[in-house]
């Protein structure tokens, strides 16, 4: 197995505020990890330093994507080497119909990748199909990117571009909440569909029970910017019988 | 290529004038100032006929008293330093030898937005002005299309031409729409207009092109004080198009023209406006003044006219075009999109004035300002008691792009019949680094991000363009707008 993703030390924050304390963590082709913590514990910061989010300042430390360090690149650079964002809470960009945005985004990725534009036609008919089947509803294609979205829909609009940019590490932001059971298995479905050796993810969540079914590798427990605890499934497991508070008092101990 | 192609070519080149988009060549520059005298040197220079001067003549003295009583107008959401009106000149014949001998020579940043347009090689020496050697293919496009108007009885010809060759046509019409009291700039540029167009369809008559599309090369050459009529005899149907996307630099700072349009019975008007005149540095130095005075009249009944502008330069515009629904069930509409960035300011927005029975007018403003540029719209609708039934509809959306910039919005609805109705909706967004990161994280670059969302806003404006131009005006905007997040 090959390291996909590399965090070494990573310090970074927000307007001088020290937000991530050192993080390391290692995900190889193939697997999912997933990472947990409390309210305010920096799981979002983490994911927008990986997509290099422009607000935030990195004060030490490396990101290494297939061994380059990727910090230094534009957050479209870093979209190109096939990193992608599930936003935590997805931005609406009225007036931009959702399938000439993620047209314009595909063709974009592939450019920088050397490869021909998409066929105008196939691509037309696999958005709505997958759109049927993430969101419900076809029409939502010809509406500006999550206009009059509601939070669940936004949510599953996110599952949606994940499936057609098709990315090589997919870091998921709280991607279950406020969806119902049904919604929640979906979505999990889409992830295990897209899971192959060459691909990875970091699912950053509250909650068990999306793990449940989408079953990771690997589990990280954060806390105050820093990698406290790290296992397999079972810690999510423990996490969600016992709450962080045991989880916290362990690490302390 | 066929020899007799060849000759046609060579023989339309050579009389390239004649269209009439430029006034007759001279050498002669007005000396600096404006009084009777340079009135008369100007209708001399045209050789205009007697009831021309005293036209222009009446026209001067009413600026005249404009001026000693302070009349110019500061009302504007605008600030500039004074003009001295007595340091232009009115009167330069336009430049016959290019100015450049290759492309290499012009202004590498005029160069840069000319390939971001994807204006074709010829078009864009020919537009900067560097001496052309190959054969446009406007020009022999522009041959075919002009005997097919003449065999129609469609006039199109500079204003000087008509004067001379239609006068009775220009003396019905001239001033009728925007008299030369109408305000400060309409007197200054009936006194002292340079050229401009004439336009004319007959009656029933579809002009089967779109007028000065094939023409953007001659039409760039616009003057400091333009003059357009465009008269649309009943039944008949016309779209012109103004300006270009290219940019276009002027030593004269001050730019007021005036624009007449008349829908007879049952007749229809397209007007596009493409304005992208230089802006100025980043601290406002040097970019044009653009006062513009547009009007039309929907003067017989069923008659339509629409407004289509994108307003992407100049320093400081002020400009509201606007109609006259004097036509029973005329119907009039205005679609208009407008960038300020760096420190432009634009002050713009439309009349709708509701005189006959069951008129209509539609308003559709897209500001979008960014850097240090402030936008204003300001609108008037006014429907008159004798106006049963008159509709209006406006929607009035600006976009902020960052946070130094500013938009205002100045309505005002007069609502006189009791029968009539008048709606206004109006909304507000800015572009944040949030919504052009997400666009990021998608792969899409700052500016292919500016095009993406500037378009969707300006849709339903830029939809009412011409095609090739839609295209052109998308990448304009989001070209003028580089740099501006952030
Ligand atoms: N823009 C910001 N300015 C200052 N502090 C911030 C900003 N964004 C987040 N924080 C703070 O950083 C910490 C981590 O936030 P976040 O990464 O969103 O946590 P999580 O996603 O784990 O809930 C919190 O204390 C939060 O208040
Ligand atoms: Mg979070």
């Amino acid at each position: 197995m090959k390291p996909l993703v590399e965090i070494r030390n990573l310090r970074a924050g927000i307007d001088g505020k020290e937000i991530l304390k050192g993080i390391n963590l290692t995900i190889n082709s193939g697997e999912t990890h997933a990472i947990m913590g409390p309210n305010g514990s920096g799981k979002s910061t983490l994911a927008q330093v990986i997509a290099g989010h422009p607000a935030y300042e990195v004060y030490e430390g490396e990101v290494l994507f297939e061994g380059e360090n990727i910090l230094e690149l534009e957050p479209e650079e870093r979209a190109q080497k096939g990193i992608f964002l599930a936003f935590q809470a997805p931005v609406e960009i009225p007036g931009v119909p959702l399938l000439e945005f993620l047209k314009t985004a595909l063709n974009e990725l592939r450019e920088a990748r050397g490869q021909e534009p998409v066929d105008t036609m196939s691509f037309l008919s696999k958005t709505r199909e997958l759109a049927k089947e993430i969101i419900g509803k076809e029409e939502v294609i010809y509406r500006g990117v999550n206009e009059g979205f509601s939070g669940g829909e936004r949510k599953r609009n996110e599952i949606l571009q994940m499936r057609l940019l098709e990315p090589k590490f997919a870091v998921l932001d709280e991607i279950d909440s406020g969806l119902d059971i049904d919604a929640l298995k979906l979505v999990a479905k889409h992830i295990n569909e897209m899971r192959n050796p060459e691909r990875a993810f970091l699912l950053i969540t509250h909650y068990y029970r999306i793990l449940e079914h989408v079953k990771p590798e690997k589990v990280h427990i954060l806390y105050d910017g820093k990698i406290v605890r790290s296992g397999d499934y079972n810690l999510a497991l423990e996490v969600e019988e016992k709450g962080y508070d045991w989880l916290l008092e362990s690490v302390k101990a | 290529m066929p020899e007799e192609v060849q000759k046609e070519i060579e023989e339309v080149l050579s009389r390239d004038y004649e269209w009439g988009f430029v006034a007759p060549i001279e050498e002669e520059v007005a000396p600096p100032g404006i009084n009777e005298d340079i009135i008369r040197y100007i209708s001399e220079k045209k050789e205009e006929p007697e009831w021309m001067l005293e036209w222009r003549l009446k026209a001067y003295r009413i600026w005249k008293s404009m001026w000693e009583r302070g009349e110019e107008p500061h009302w504007a959401y605008a600030h500039y330093p004074p003009i001295d009106y007595q340091s232009i000149s009115y009167y330069a014949a336009p430049k016959k030898r290019p100015k450049y001998g290759s492309l290499e020579e012009v202004d590498p940043e005029i160069r840069r937005m000319f390939e971001k347009l994807g204006i074709p090689l010829e078009e864009q020496k020919a537009l900067a002005g560097v001496a052309v050697d190959a054969v446009l293919d406007s020009v022999s496009v522009a041959t075919t299309y002009r005997k097919k108007l003449e065999e129609m009885g469609i006039i199109f010809m500079s204003i000087s031409e008509a004067i001379r060759e239609h006068p009775d046509l220009v003396k019905k019409y001239l001033g009728t729409v925007v008299p030369p009291g109408d305000n400060f700039f309409a007197a200054l540029n009936a006194a002292v207009f340079s050229d401009g167009t004439f336009v004319y369809v007959p009656p029933g008559v579809k002009c089967p092109i779109e007028l000065s599309t094939y023409f953007r090369i001659n039409a760039a050459r616009t003057g400091q004080f333009e003059r357009t009529l465009i008269v649309a005899d009943k039944n008949s149907y016309v779209s012109y198009l103004e300006g270009c996307t290219a940019p276009m630099r002027d030593e004269h700072q001050l730019h007021a023209a005036v624009v007449e349009l008349i829908a007879l019975d049952g007749a229809e008007i397209k007007y596009s406006t493409v304005q992208n005149w230089w802006t100025g540095d980043e601290e406002g130095r040097g970019g044009i003044y653009n006062f513009v005075t547009k009007r039309g009249l929907c003067a017989g009944k069923n008659s339509r006219i629409m407004w289509v502008q994108v307003e992407v330069g100049s320093v400081i515009t002020w400009k509201y075009p606007s109609t006259i629904l004097k036509g029973d069930n005329s119907v009039s509409e205005f679609y208009s999109v407008a960038i300020t960035n760096k420190r432009q300011q634009a002050d713009t927005g439309t009349k709708m004035i509701h005189i006959g029975k069951n008129t209509r007018s539609r308003i559709v403003s897209k500001g979008i300002s960014a850097g240090y540029g402030n936008n204003t719209y300001r609108g008037m609708v006014k429907i008159l008691p004798s106006a049963e039934n008159a509709r209006n509809y406006t929607q009035c959306d600006s976009m902020l792009i960052g946070n130094n910039c500013g938009a205002h919005t100045v309505p005002s609805i007069e609502v006189r019949n009791p029968t009539a109705v008048s709606e206004h909706e109006a909304t507000t967004s800015r572009i944040g680094e949030d919504i052009l990161f997400y666009c990021r994280q998608r792969g899409l670059d700052e500016e292919k991000a500016i095009e993406l969302i500037i378009s969707g806003f300006a849709k339903e404006v830029l939809r009412q363009l011409p095609m090739e131009f839609a295209v052109e005006a998308r990448k304009l905007l989001s070209i003028s707008l580089e740099g501006s997040v952030g």
